[in-house]
């Protein structure tokens, strides 16, 4: 089954871009994160692949910046999902290679021409420390 | 059995002269007919005024399915008879915009100044927009699907009781290859739309090289369309929206190099103005 339009255009500007782009669909479910996003999450997606939402959003272990767990519920782009509205954080992860690191994270909805949720992308950055 | 015929197979804009008269200098038009009357218009590029003329007087009924709305696919529509006729419901099927209907997207060049009668003047039209569920037209199923090409563009796949004909003359698959290769079906634009096809019309405007500097323009490589057309399974693949700066020798050329170079499974005929295909056979 192919994915929408929108998601593919999504997923081939992603492989254009130097920012960090991570892309799932109306359940949450990962579809791509592009290789900007490689560097910070700390695996290549080749090898993580697909992931379920309850998943990815406890795997890369969200902390706020006092070091306190974020619930996954409280993941930008789990509220995106959930709210179908754009959502922003600053958090610390840690990635699949060990590392945590402080990002800030950007999420919208992705919704098409006659107004369907097809779901939604994540936009984040590393911080200097 | 479900037949189609070639009206105008050009992009871009229409040409003329003695260099294009073999394949045709009038811009995408592909009339379909089903054996019970039902008659499709795919497309109004300027190859749709003489198909109008070409109409049989008893017809009642005539649906143009418009892909989008960039002028070499609907520069014709002002120009074809049977909207005037107040004996024949025309059905217009085409994309709208997040902001502007179909009808008000029509409008725009159907209105003064560019044309001299208002859309909403002609006695018996109505616009569906697309994409949208699939929908019946007398015997022929039709389902729609967005794919890649700027602004909302859609494909057709029309399903007939012996085949299925697959349309997409202005499509770009080929941004989403990665260092040359294909990525898995699900991310192929147009895919779904297109797989196992009895015959498929599709993009093929550009050489290599004329793509080096169009990426993102919408269209296709004769590289990219035959690859596309092995993905998906076609059984028939005719290139079509030919440049408008390729004569017919240049036609004739790249068809060859590319049925040489990339040694189709499937049957491959030239996109020819009056070019007659009845799903999977050719006249």
């Amino acid at each position: 089954m192919s994915q929408p339009i929108q998601i593919i255009l999504m997923r081939q500007l992603a492989g254009y871009l130097s920012v960090p782009l991570f892309l799932v669909d109306p359940k949450g479910n990962l579809l791509f994160y592009n290789e900007p996003a490689e560097a910070v999450l700390g695996r290549r997606f080749e090898e993580t692949g697909a992931m379920p939402a309850e998943e990815w959003s406890s795997v890369f272990t969200p902390l706020d910046e006092d070091g306190q767990p974020i619930s996954p519920e409280q993941v930008p782009l789990r509220i995106t999902l959930t709210e179908r509205r754009p959502a922003y954080r600053r958090l610390f992860i840690r990635g699949l290679d060990g590392v945590s690191r402080h990002i800030e994270v950007a999420s919208i909805p992705i919704v098409g021409l006659q107004g369907e949720f097809l779901g939604g992308a994540a936009l984040f950055w590393e911080l200097p420390e | 059995m479900m037949r189609l015929r070639l009206f105008g197979t050009r992009g871009s804009v229409a040409v003329s002269g003695a260099d294009t008269v073999r394949y045709g200098g009038n811009t995408s038009t592909v009339e379909v007919r089903e054996d019970d009357g039902t008659l499709l218009v795919l497309d109004a590029g300027t190859g749709i005024c003489r198909l109008g003329k070409q109409i049989q007087p008893d017809t009642r009924r005539i649906d143009i399915l418009l892909t989008h709305l960039h002028m070499d696919h609907i520069q014709g529509l002002g120009f074809f008879g049977p909207l005037y006729d107040p004996a024949i419901d025309t059905h217009i099927w085409g994309p709208a915009s997040s902001t502007l209907s179909l009808e008000a997207r029509l409008s725009r060049y159907l209105s003064p100044p560019l044309f001299p009668v208002h859309l909403r003047d002609l006695p018996r039209l109505t616009c569906h927009p697309v994409p949208c569920d699939p929908f019946q037209v007398g015997s022929l199923h039709i389902k729609t699907s967005l794919v890649c090409h700027p602004g909302p563009t859609v494909g057709y796949r029309i399903e007939g009781k012996d085949g299925t004909a697959v349309y997409l003359p202005d499509h770009e698959p080929a941004l989403a290859l990665r260092e040359g290769r294909w990525l898995g079906s699900e991310w192929i634009s147009g895919f779904d739309l297109a797989t196992h096809a009895d015959l498929l019309i599709h993009d093929a405007q550009y050489t290599d090289e004329e793509y080096q500097l169009r990426v993102g323009w919408g269209h296709s490589t004769y590289r990219h369309a035959f690859e596309f057309a092995a993905q998906v399974g076609a059984k028939e693949f005719v290139p079509f929206h030919h440049d408008p700066a390729h004569d017919d020798d240049m036609l004739d050329q790249l068809l060859e190099n590319a049925k040489r170079q990339f040694k189709p499974t499937c049957r491959v005929s030239a996109g020819y103005e009056d070019a007659i295909f009845e799903v999977g056979s050719r006249v």
